[in-house]
């Protein structure tokens, strides 16, 4: 497995080497994962659930001992040597967890009194907009709000490094974007950041770099830009009445390098979008047709991750796939 | 959210580096708070432990004391002391390790830089503190009340209850380990509770059982933690008597400390 490479003369805060987690000796979640996050970096890891996202975060907050391979937060083991990572850090676990009959007030307060330099915790609640929250128990604020909650509690210590899984999952819109506005300041601030998420959109417009999980490996990885320009450029309309695929230009001459046909709504995939729809568009003005339907997009996040899931599906040489979808991502 | 932020580089007004007293403390205090919401445990920890004395009261004037030599607060001050440690404390830290062990509070407590130790000690703490009063009133009411006269060895009752928190902080450690839900741990307590109760000497002292039953429910758990609470009152523990039960108290509590090491649980079962 190849480690991504973090951008010359940055400082890295975790190294991920041949990372594995098994459960109950059988199932193996994490399957030779190595990945390097730079100070100052907001990393994403991304995945449909069950990709192994959170079983690899938990090894990095020193949750569990990793059943192979290496990882260092800090310069430090996050396991064996926790009590030296943890001052440092800042976790937001998947799920809360904390006493549904405690207010939000006294959480904070417990938490206060365990944690390193703590702000106080009235400023903890205002930055995650609790502030008016605090006499409430935990087990009556909504799930959106459980989730700031937990994210005051992160950042608390005022950590160096932010490990945050999944942090607006149970959010409404307003408070994703509070959230993403957050991290991005934390980040300008100097915080490194790693988090998971399942929204594409979350990584591409908060993440420095991202890896795309699947089964437990890395399969893409890179900045957005990166990880995206691999992936083909999409054009789709419906064919016009009287017309079937035989009849449009030929697909090679126009740059297209693959075609899939669903109904009358054809796909097609080039990796000259501008070039493809020029021709496309001037065959369509000649012929006196109207393309209904058209949508044309270059490629983005949500086609290189559900191109992945295609690939993983067809092909089942695991090592192979990582590795190849790696280096097409990095090059 | 505010979007002004003071973050890492420039503290506003950072708290201290946090101690292991000050994160036990503040984690006991969370918990002390949650007992007093929570209504069942409460009157299982407060209220369970201070009547069961008077059953066996009444037991004792009918029969125990044909049986024995034993006096009246010899056969009820050991018995109360048990009833603290197994209800007070045992019964009621199940239940506490259990809850935040699937409420996923320990899993979170343990991304923070509480130790191992120190999560355990501070979700006790409440319970102990409960268990250690109970102790002493009940100790000083058996000794003014029922009988007056100062225990023979104070200090090996003094020593009996505090091997008897410790063994019962563990022993509820290895429970709640074997108990999958909260329900389910007010089951899984109930073997420890009834062994003890009926053979650590605590409703019958082991005096009066037959002499082979007796020598096997010596060996039981809470039966040193009594019978040394008993020989501190009756001053008839010889120091070789004396020795061997503190040793048997300790092997339970090393054999418990390690069943813990090995089995405890901080989140639920996937």
């Amino acid at each position: 497995m190849t480690t991504t490479q973090i951008h010359a003369g940055d400082e890295s805060v975790i190294e991920v080497t041949d990372l594995r987690r098994v459960y109950g000796g059988e199932f193996e979640a994490v399957r030779g994962v190595s990945f390097e996050v730079g100070r100052g970096e907001l990393f994403a890891l991304l995945g449909t659930n069950g990709a192994g996202k959170t079983s690899t975060v938990e090894l990095l907050e020193g949750l569990d001992r990793p059943a192979g391979g290496q990882v260092r937060v800090l310069g430090h083991d996050p396991y064996t040597e926790r009590h030296l990572v943890r001052p440092k850090v800042g976790v937001m676990l998947q799920e809360g967890g904390f006493p549904s009959e405690l207010t939000v007030d006294e959480t904070v307060r417990m938490w206060a009194g365990a944690t390193s330099g703590a702000r106080p915790g009235a400023e903890a609640l205002e930055i995650v907009g609790l502030a008016k929250r605090g006499g409430v128990r935990v087990k009556m604020l909504s799930g959106g709000e459980k989730r700031r909650l937990d994210l005051a509690l992160a950042l608390l210590g005022r950590p160096e490094m932010l490990f945050l899984d999944e942090p607006t999952t149970g959010m409404d819109a307003e408070g994703r974007q509070d959230t993403w506005d957050l991290v991005r300041s934390l980040r300008d601030a100097g915080t490194t950041v790693l988090m998971t998420t399942h929204y594409l959109e979350e990584a591409e417009s908060l993440a420095d770099r991202l890896a795309i999980m699947h089964e437990g490996r890395i399969a893409a990885s890179g900045t957005p830009a990166e990880v995206t320009a691999a992936e083909p450029s999409r054009i789709s309309f419906e064919l016009p009445q009287g017309y079937f695929v035989g009849d449009l230009p030929p697909l090679d001459a126009i740059g297209i390098v693959g075609h899939e046909l669903t109904g009358r709504t054809v796909k097609l995939r080039t990796q000259h979008l501008q070039f493809s729809a020029t021709r496309l568009l001037t065959w369509a003005a000649e012929q006196n047709v109207e393309l209904r339907a058209l949508d044309v997009r270059s490629a983005s996040l949500e086609e290189a991750f559900l191109q992945i899931a295609r690939e993983a599906r067809s092909q089942d040489e695991p090592g192979r796939r990582a590795g190849d979808r790696q280096k097409e991502a990095v090059a | 959210m505010s979007t002004t932020l003071t973050t890492g580089t420039r503290p506003t007004a950072a708290g201290p580096t946090s101690t292991p007293m000050g994160r036990l403390t503040s984690l006991a205090r969370a918990e002390l708070t949650l007992l007093g919401r929570s209504k069942g445990v409460l009157f299982t920890a407060l209220a369970i432990p201070l009547v069961l004395p008077f059953s066996v009261y009444a037991s004792a004037k009918d029969s125990i004391q044909d049986a024995t030599s034993l006096s009246m607060s010899e056969i009820i001050l050991p018995a109360a002391v048990g009833f603290s440690l197994l209800f007070a404390v045992y019964s009621a830290l199940v239940n506490v390790f259990v809850v935040r062990r699937e409420e996923l509070v320990f899993k979170r407590l343990r991304t923070g830089e509480l130790r191992d130790g120190e999560i355990l000690a501070g979700a006790a703490l409440p319970s102990l503190l409960i268990g250690f009063g109970q102790c002493v009133l009940v100790s000083v009411a058996c000794l003014t009340v029922l009988d007056s006269k100062a225990p023979a060895g104070a200090h090996l009752i003094v020593l009996g209850v505090l091997l008897g928190l410790v063994l019962a902080v563990l022993a509820a450690g290895v429970t709640a380990a074997l108990s999958r839900t909260a329900e389910g741990s007010q089951v899984t307590s109930l073997p420890l509770v009834f062994l003890s109760m009926l053979g650590s000497g605590m409703a019958v002292p082991l005096e009066a059982l037959p002499d082979k039953l007796a020598s096997v429910c010596e060996l039981l758990p809470f039966s040193p933690v009594i019978a040394l609470v008993r020989g501190g009152l009756t001053g008839e523990l010889s120091g070789t008597e004396t020795l061997v039960q503190i040793g048997l108290g300790v092997a339970w509590i090393v054999v418990a400390a390690i069943a813990v090491r090995r089995l405890f649980r901080w989140e639920p079962r996937r």
